[in-house]
């Protein structure tokens, strides 16, 4: 929140107000009273106002109160429920940070197991309301106890903290033999993703038992997040790998501007939309499938995670021709090269005078288009990432792709093939280092724990 | 003016022209977010002059410019895919073209034009002469000088070049008949000394190789590059066989001297084919540039040779095929810039002193003999040339 357009506005430094308050009933995503509100100073702004507002001393809690005055009744604004019949973070309006961790289940009982859920579940419901985790927060413990929540969010807004939880193969077979108890449990979808050409897979940043993504407008938010969930599963599970991801590379909704990869170019103009419910339950979510076993997984979807390295550097020193023609699209207003503008729909069959077609056979949007895919789409959510240099003096940076599908063997598996073997993009300038495929269960109920389908 | 009104656009014009700038003889008064639709009647161009193709028009914001760099916004306001061409005033001769573009789409057109009379034509449908308009380009005092045999000197390095492929091609086919027998007949040592240095041949000419999309995976498909059901063959596949990792299964005699026999046909295959290829200037330096990104993404990582590690030779084979392109086109880019021609003269040297410190005998030390040290240099020195490399085609072409 650094820079000039609150400086001339601050308010005089006055009396803070009491934190740890009870927050107002409007704060909290359904109407329960809570103990502690990591967020009490903004439940007071929106109920009291402008006045309210003012009053916080800008100097003492910069950050927050300046969040504060850009957006004053934001209260329920950053607050994405996490109860509901769907999981929150994948329709959700794309949030612009993300930290995503897979785990790896340590122990071999079933009942710890669906305790960690248990205790997951409160947390990711306390997180995504703003406030902190545990009986006591971060500061309101025993002096001689560390603090239950590690408190980098103190002060922060629940920034649309959303927390989507899903299981890898591996949680339900490993070795050929089945989990906890889970024979026949395993949806038949959720396949081991096949060996892609191109793909260079490192084991480190490759599969997983559980996975949770965590998505807010706050990269600290999200940060602290997948931070506590972890800690609260020292012992049960281990964390295999995680990312951060910032500048969200596709929109979920039309309400927001399409945003740009680290190629420069506009991604997921032709994404799924949350406005789409029909194609939604057509692409997105999964049905009841075909036995018994697997008919927990009805209403959720599957998360397709794909670490793709971009040779940015690479790119960099290519002619905007060829960046055009491999994309497919203009990289200024991201118009189809066809014509038009950027939610144009692609016209394939026109020709340039060389005969070939405008949008070339080999372009990245003719071969990802549904009408090239059997008319299959998925919902994208990817990121773009950057994880420093990678020695020789180039960026560790690319996209975090994220998809979700309804059935990633007709609807991932096929096009990922294709782009593959045949998207010169990805043939030159990307190289896939890191791979998941998980089941996303459907929404949590009240008083209902993560997964308790597959469970019970 | 429709598409350079907003700071968005003006940033992504001024983004394009910067990257031919560089190229350019003369500076280009480039005031990033000045109005760009400043061109007018009266000649004086601060920006882009603008073009808009209609279906039945062909509306020029200028009818004159000064000498010297000139960049023309071609926007095609009409129905059909459109063309816009500078001709000379012969109305015959194509100064500069830009094809294909799609209705509603702008595109950037920049050239290097000296004094004298033109003809600027839109084709909207890309049929018959164009709706053509007189256009006058005045002598600025600073104009570029064009020699009237540069097309000559262009000429004569794209024939040195093809030239160049040949005898690299015929150079393969002898050394992979050589590398096959030896591999066949189970002479494994015979077989890895020739690996690398025949591999050179190849590697020195890869871009016109890969043009043809069928043998390039027949004879380089590297292991983690297939798909699934996809027969392997090639070069790595006699790698991996040679210099086998641990709990390798080695391949029989019979499979041995039927992927020499595939190598040998698909290099002869390669061989009648890059005769017939036709190439120009803009494919000289892409292919230069390409050679560089192969060094830079594969060579010194060490990915290409996972198991001979001998990922010097081939970087090696690339820089020498991206120095020759550039050597050919030096002459035609020492007119149109010869600050640029002197930097990649430099480059180019500084990389190979640092690649000979590796060498061995008749060739290098295996790359799992590197240091980090010595290829994150590589890297950086690779790096240095990549990037003014990348504007070799735009200065030649342009």
């Amino acid at each position: 929140m650094s820079g000039c357009p609150f400086g001339g506005d601050q308010q005089p430094p006055a009396t803070p107000q009491p934190n740890g308050s009870e927050a107002s009933p409007s704060e909290t995503s359904h109407g329960e009273n809570r103990r502690m509100s990591r967020r009490g100073l903004l439940g007071l702004a929106g109920v009291g106002g402008a006045g309210a507002v003012a009053g916080i001393a800008a100097g003492l809690l910069g950050h927050d109160t300046l969040a504060a005055v850009a957006a004053p009744p934001a209260a329920n604004d950053s607050v994405v429920p996490f109860f509901g019949d769907r999981q929150a973070g994948i329709t959700t309006a794309a949030q612009d940070r993300l930290h995503m961790a897979a785990f790896d289940v340590t122990t071999d009982d079933r009942a710890a197991l669906v305790e960690l859920l248990k205790d997951w579940t409160a947390a990711a419901d306390a997180m995504a309301s703003g406030q902190t985790t545990g009986a006591t927060g971060a500061v309101d413990g025993p002096y001689d106890a560390p603090p239950e929540d590690t408190g980098e969010a103190l002060d922060l807004d629940a920034g649309r903290l959303t927390l989507t939880f899903g299981f890898g193969p591996s949680l339900f077979e490993k070795d050929g033999k089945a989990r906890f108890g889970l024979d026949g449990k395993r949806p038949d979808a959720l396949i081991d993703l096949p060996h892609f050409p191109g793909d260079a897979l490192e084991p480190g940043r490759t599969g997983g038992d559980i996975v949770v993504q965590a998505c807010a407008d706050d990269p600290q938010v999200a940060v602290h997040a997948i931070r506590n969930l972890a800690r609260i599963g020292f012992g049960k599970v281990r964390v295999r790998w995680s990312q951060l991801g910032f500048g969200r590379t596709s929109s979920t909704s039309r309400a927001q501007q399409t945003p740009r990869n680290l190629f420069g170019f506009k991604d997921g103009t032709n994404n799924l939309k949350a406005e789409d419910t029909a194609l939604l339950d057509e692409h997105v979510w999964a049905g009841a499938g075909s036995r018994t076993g697997e008919a927990w997984m009805e209403g959720g979807s599957y998360l397709v995670a794909r670490r793709i390295r971009m040779h940015i550097e690479i790119w960099d020193r290519t002619s905007l021709r060829e960046q055009e023609g491999l994309i497919g699209r203009t990289k200024g207003e991201g118009a189809p090269l066809s014509g038009g503008k950027e939610f144009t729909a692609p016209d394939f069959a026109i020709k340039g005078n060389d005969g070939e077609p405008l949008i070339g056979m080999e372009s990245h949007v003719r071969l990802a288009h549904a009408d090239q895919n059997d008319g299959v789409r998925m919902l994208r959510r990817g990121y773009n990432y950057t994880d420093g240099s990678d020695g020789l003096g180039h960026l560790d940076g690319g996209l975090f792709f994220i998809a979700f599908v309804k059935d990633p063997r007709t609807h991932y598996v096929p096009m990922q093939m294709t782009m593959a073997k045949e998207d010169v993009l990805a043939l030159e300038y990307l190289k896939h280092t890191g791979s998941g495929l998980f089941a996303v269960p459907p929404g949590v109920k009240q008083g209902g724990f993560i997964g308790e389908g597959l469970f019970t | 003016m429709p598409g350079f009104s907003s700071p968005q656009t003006r940033r992504t014009v001024g983004a394009r022209l910067a990257v031919v700038a560089a190229t350019a003889i003369l500076p280009l008064a480039l005031s990033s977010c000045t109005d760009n639709a400043g061109a007018n009647a009266s000649g004086t161009t601060d920006g882009p002059i603008q073009v808009t193709s209609t279906d039945a028009e062909c509306k020029v914001s200028a009818a004159e410019a000064p000498s010297g760099n000139l960049t023309f916004a071609v926007k095609n306001d009409g129905a059909e895919v459109t063309e816009f061409y500078v001709l000379a005033e012969d109305g015959l001769r194509i100064v500069a073209e830009v094809e294909n573009i799609g209705p509603g789409i702008t595109r950037n057109l920049v050239l290097t034009a000296p004094a004298g009379k033109y003809i600027t034509a839109c084709k909207p449908g890309m049929k018959g002469d164009g709706i053509r308009a007189d256009f006058t380009v005045k002598d600025s005092g600073k104009q570029a000088t064009v020699d009237a045999d540069l097309q000559k000197l262009v000429d004569t390095g794209v024939s040195q070049y093809a030239a160049y492929v040949k005898d690299q091609t015929e150079q393969l086919v002898a050394g992979t008949k050589e590398f096959a027998t030896a591999y066949a007949a189970g002479d494994a040592a015979k077989a890895k000394s020739l690996y690398a240095a025949t591999r050179m041949h190849w590697e020195r000419i890869e871009p016109v190789a890969e043009s043809f999309g069928d043998l390039d995976p027949k004879l380089d498909a590297r292991e983690a590059d297939l798909e699934p059901g996809q027969k392997w063959t090639g070069w790595h596949r006699a790698e991996k066989d040679l210099f086998p990792p641990a709990g390798y299964k080695a391949l029989t005699a019979a499979e041995r001297g039927a992927l020499a026999k595939q190598l040998v046909a698909d290099t002869a295959e390669l061989s009648t084919r890059t005769r017939t290829v036709e190439l120009s200037a803009d494919k000289l330096g892409n292919g230069a540039k390409e050679l560089l990104d192969e060094v830079a993404r594969g060579k010194v990582t060490g990915e290409e040779e996972i198991w001979s590690h001998t990922d010097l030779w081939d970087f090696q084979a690339n820089v020498d095929g991206a120095r020759i392109a550039f050597e050919n086109l030096k002459p035609v880019l020492q007119q149109k810039d010869a600050a640029l021609a002197k930097d990649l003269d430099a480059k180019f040297s500084a990389l190979q002193a640092e690649l000979k410190k590796h060498a061995k005998g008749d060739g290098f030390a295996y790359y799992n003999e590197l240091g980090k040290d010595e290829v994150q240099k590589l890297s950086s020195l690779v790096d240095a040339l990549g990037e003014p490399l990348s504007k070799l085609t735009a200065a030649v072409v342009l």
